[in-house]
């Protein structure tokens, strides 16, 4: 028999397998397509939403469109002509009538801050369309600042449709009046303070989890079948208990006239109450409450895997109890740490509720400035930006993790 | 029951009045008295649950007695912990540690001592070489067959040198073939490095090729402890007899006993002369255990000539390649085999009545089953 005939034989076979496939995968589609159907409406849909409105810039736009397409052109070396001036003074005016003026003003005034008050103010304060030629001297006249090439520049820097200005202010950047890229004024650059903050305090959550949960998944995968269902349970528990309740309980707990502060205080430990919440102290104790269960379970499933013989063959190898467990048992649960810890991390750098109830003013997190911007002041250009600076964070880590569980390639060799 | 023998060599390890319980109700191991000689290789043998791990493991130091005491040469071992017993033990699924390489895990019992570095690459290597591996050295033990992870696990129980090497049913998850391969290698081992091996196993073939002796486990108590051929040959009862090798079981009464022999009246009807091993007198009900092999089919109306004559119904026969089996029904007892020379199989016919017999020496009169 040739190659040849060998590989025409082939195909028949291959064809027929894909048919038999077919049909499987389909059932297979059929099954998950509901809940792949929901999931690109409630999750990758708002996902992606809430990217593009972090670049999405329309609004001045929308609102003064004469004054945009007249600065097009414009070099930025100098004030625009006065082919833009009374654009801007058209713009104004029917703005005014619209009633949209607010809009593209909130947005100007991100920029640069008293934006508002010269747009509204303008906007007030001009009473009709100028003479041709003499709209530049009108406007300078209504506010000095028209007369300076900055106020044009933010014009043209907000012009759209698409912008970076959210995604630099999330990252305390800005540019300035020729367009470059350089630091935002202090009294505007406080998100890395935040963005640090928050990853600090997921890191510090996350350890106190691993510290906490470790023994407790221990104890878990090698108790008798029957203790260790009663443990599961209370381990479980607080997935059980809304996560505002758990939070208030903490207050409850923690406050200064609290339960844990009487009982020290009757105990004659400490004379005046200890500030145990509305404090850094008060968030990682919450939070390493409500989040342990993530971390716990990853570990114990990982730990369960891992047959009780090699520890004894370690011991009968002569290793004595704590080398045993430093090479043999913990190299072993390093995918179940990795897993929990990343879980535990990704969950803690996304929380609100608990810093919001529990933290002072310098505790809170990202999620609450993002939750601030979208509900109060509805800055959801920033609120989006940060959203996705958070997630861009959270993807790097996941895949930095999905790298390091793949070099480690962990193969069992027992069959028990 | 240690039977009567010269003791060669001075005891390695000693059970004494050795005493187990995990419920504080039932015993597992009742009271075991146990001598292991230095360089034999001994096998606990016994069904599942009668002791025979939980003995290994109290010598591995997993366990703790209940009562009594263990020693290690003239030391005392009960309060060692495992790590300091210098015992080389091989699991039954091996526990070869699945994160570290093949030379890394034969590398472990000496880098847990402080071996130099030097050293240690040395007899790794030694290693290796002594079970075929040299190539696989950095291959993780998912990336092996069984034999293969086998002959590591064994590598790592023997490169510190231990004074005992301790096996838990080591062979359990191979194939026959395999099997029957890596207990020649075990054995060969045992012979050239002169090593004292105490071996646990369930498979009484697997005692009998590999065992210097063999204590045979039943119910937590050592039945019998004996060489391979002494065991098959005379076993002290009916457990023993049964569990070594294939037996044929005849229920009967003993009517006298003269010196070694006794003349049993059988159950089924009529009698025969056996030797008298484990019964308390005349009156005694009793058990006789006949080897298939021992026994010959002659035709009707041989004469005994001395020798134990029974009628018998051929049942089946059951033909195995190397010899064949036939089934007869004998005094009740309708499974009663008879090992057939080759050839023989197909010269009896279903139903046909014959003859058996064998000899007084070949018949054991054990206690009652």
């Amino acid at each position: 028999m040739t190659a040849a005939s060998l590989t025409e034989a082939e195909v028949p076979l291959k064809r027929r397998l894909r048919r038999a496939e077919r049909a499987r995968q389909l059932k297979a589609l059929a099954l998950v397509a509901p809940l792949l159907v929901f999931l690109l409406f409630t999750f990758a849909g708002p996902i992606a939403g809430m990217l593009w409105r972090a670049v999405d810039d329309r609004e001045v736009r929308q609102v003064l469109p004469q004054t945009i397409a007249a600065l097009a052109d414009w070099d930025g070396k100098d004030l625009p002509d006065e082919k833009a001036f009374a654009a801007l003074t058209s713009d104004v005016l029917a703005a005014r009538a619209a009633g949209t003026i607010a809009i593209a003003a909130k947005r100007l005034n991100y920029a640069q801050n008293g934006f508002r008050t010269i747009l509204t103010g303008t906007a007030r304060n001009l009473k009709a369309v100028p003479e041709p030629g003499t709209a530049k001297e009108t406007l300078g006249k209504i506010n000095p600042a028209w007369r300076e090439r900055a106020t044009w520049m933010t014009i043209k820097n907000a012009s759209g449709p698409v912008t970076g200005f959210y995604l630099l202010a999330a990252l305390d950047l800005t540019r300035n009046a020729d367009g470059a890229i350089v630091a935002a004024p202090p009294d505007q650059a406080i998100y890395r303070d935040i963005f640090a903050r928050t990853f600090l305090i997921s890191l510090g959550v996350t350890a106190l989890c691993l510290i906490l949960g470790f023994p407790v998944a221990y104890l878990l995968a090698t108790l008798p079948p029957g203790r260790s269902n009663l443990l599961m349970i209370f381990v479980l528990l607080p997935f059980w208990t809304s996560l505002l309740v758990r939070t208030c309980a903490w207050i409850v707990l923690l406050q200064s006239k609290g339960v844990v502060n009487d009982s020290l205080h009757w105990l004659g430990i400490i004379d005046g109450p200890l500030r145990l919440i509305y404090n850094r102290f008060g968030v990682c104790v919450a939070m390493t409450h409500v989040l342990l269960p993530f971390m716990i379970l990853p570990l114990y499933s990982s730990m369960k895997a891992i047959s009780p013989a090699y520890m004894r063959a370690a011991a009968s190898l002569g290793a004595p109890p704590l080398t045993a467990f430093l090479r043999i048992y913990l190299p072993q649960t390093l995918p179940g740490i990795g897993a929990g810890s990343l879980l535990v991390f990704i969950l803690a750098i996304g929380y609100y509720i608990t810093p919001a109830l529990v933290g002072g003013a310098a505790d809170q997190m990202i999620s609450y400035f993002i939750a601030l911007y979208t509900t109060e002041t509805a800055n959801w250009g920033l609120a989006s930006a940060l959203g996705a600076v958070l997630l861009l964070a959270t993807v790097l880590l996941a895949l930095v993790y999905g790298k390091l569980v793949q070099g480690q390639q962990v193969t069992g060799g027992m069959k028990n | 029951m240690e039977a009567g023998m010269v003791t060669p060599a001075p005891a390695l390890v000693r059970f004494s009045g050795i005493q187990k319980t995990y419920d504080g109700e039932h015993l597992v191991v009742k009271n075991l008295d146990l001598d292991i000689r230095k360089g034999e290789f001994i096998t606990l043998l016994g069904p599942s649950g009668s002791g025979k791990t939980t003995t290994l493991m109290m010598l591995a130091g997993f366990e703790v007695p209940t009562q009594g005491e263990i020693y290690l040469g003239d030391r005392p071992i009960k309060n060692v912990p495992p790590h300091r017993r210098d015992i080389g033990m091989v699991f039954q699924n091996y526990a070869l540690f699945p994160h570290l390489t093949i030379a890394e895990n034969i590398a472990f019992p000496l880098s847990v001592r402080n071996t130099s570095k030097a050293d240690v690459q040395e007899r790794v290597s030694a290693a290796l070489r002594m079970i075929k591996m040299e190539t696989m050295a950095q291959r993780r033990p998912g990336q092996l067959s069984g034999g293969q992870q086998q002959r590591v696990a064994l590598a790592r129980a023997l490169v510190f040198n231990p004074q005992l090497v301790l096996m838990d049913e080591p062979l359990g998850a191979l194939d026959k073939r395999l099997r029957e391969q890596m207990q020649l290698e075990i054995k060969q081992l045992h012979e050239t490095m002169g090593i004292t091996i105490v071996y646990v196993t369930h498979d009484q073939s697997e005692a009998l090729t590999m065992s210097d002796r063999i204590a045979v486990f039943n119910d937590g108590i050592v039945q019998q402890i004996d060489r391979p051929d002494a065991l098959y040959e005379h076993p002290v009862n009916s457990f023993v007899a049964h569990f070594i090798g294939e037996n044929n079981v005849l229920a009967g009464t003993v009517e006298t006993i003269d010196k070694d022999y006794c003349r049993v009246a059988l159950a089924g009807g009529g009698a025969v002369t056996a030797r008298a091993v484990n019964v308390s007198g005349a009156g005694a009900s009793t058990s006789l255990s006949v080897r298939p092999e021992r026994v010959a089919i002659v035709p009707n109306g041989s004469s005994s000539d001395g020798l134990n004559l029974l009628p018998a119904t051929v049942q089946n026969t059951i033909y195995l390649g190397d010899h064949a089996l036939a089934v007869l029904d004998v005094a009740g007892n309708a499974e009663f085999m008879v090992k057939l020379q080759p050839g023989a199989h197909d010269s009896l016919a279903h139903r046909e009545s014959v003859h058996i017999t064998f000899r007084p020496e070949d018949c054991l009169a054990l206690d009652p089953v």
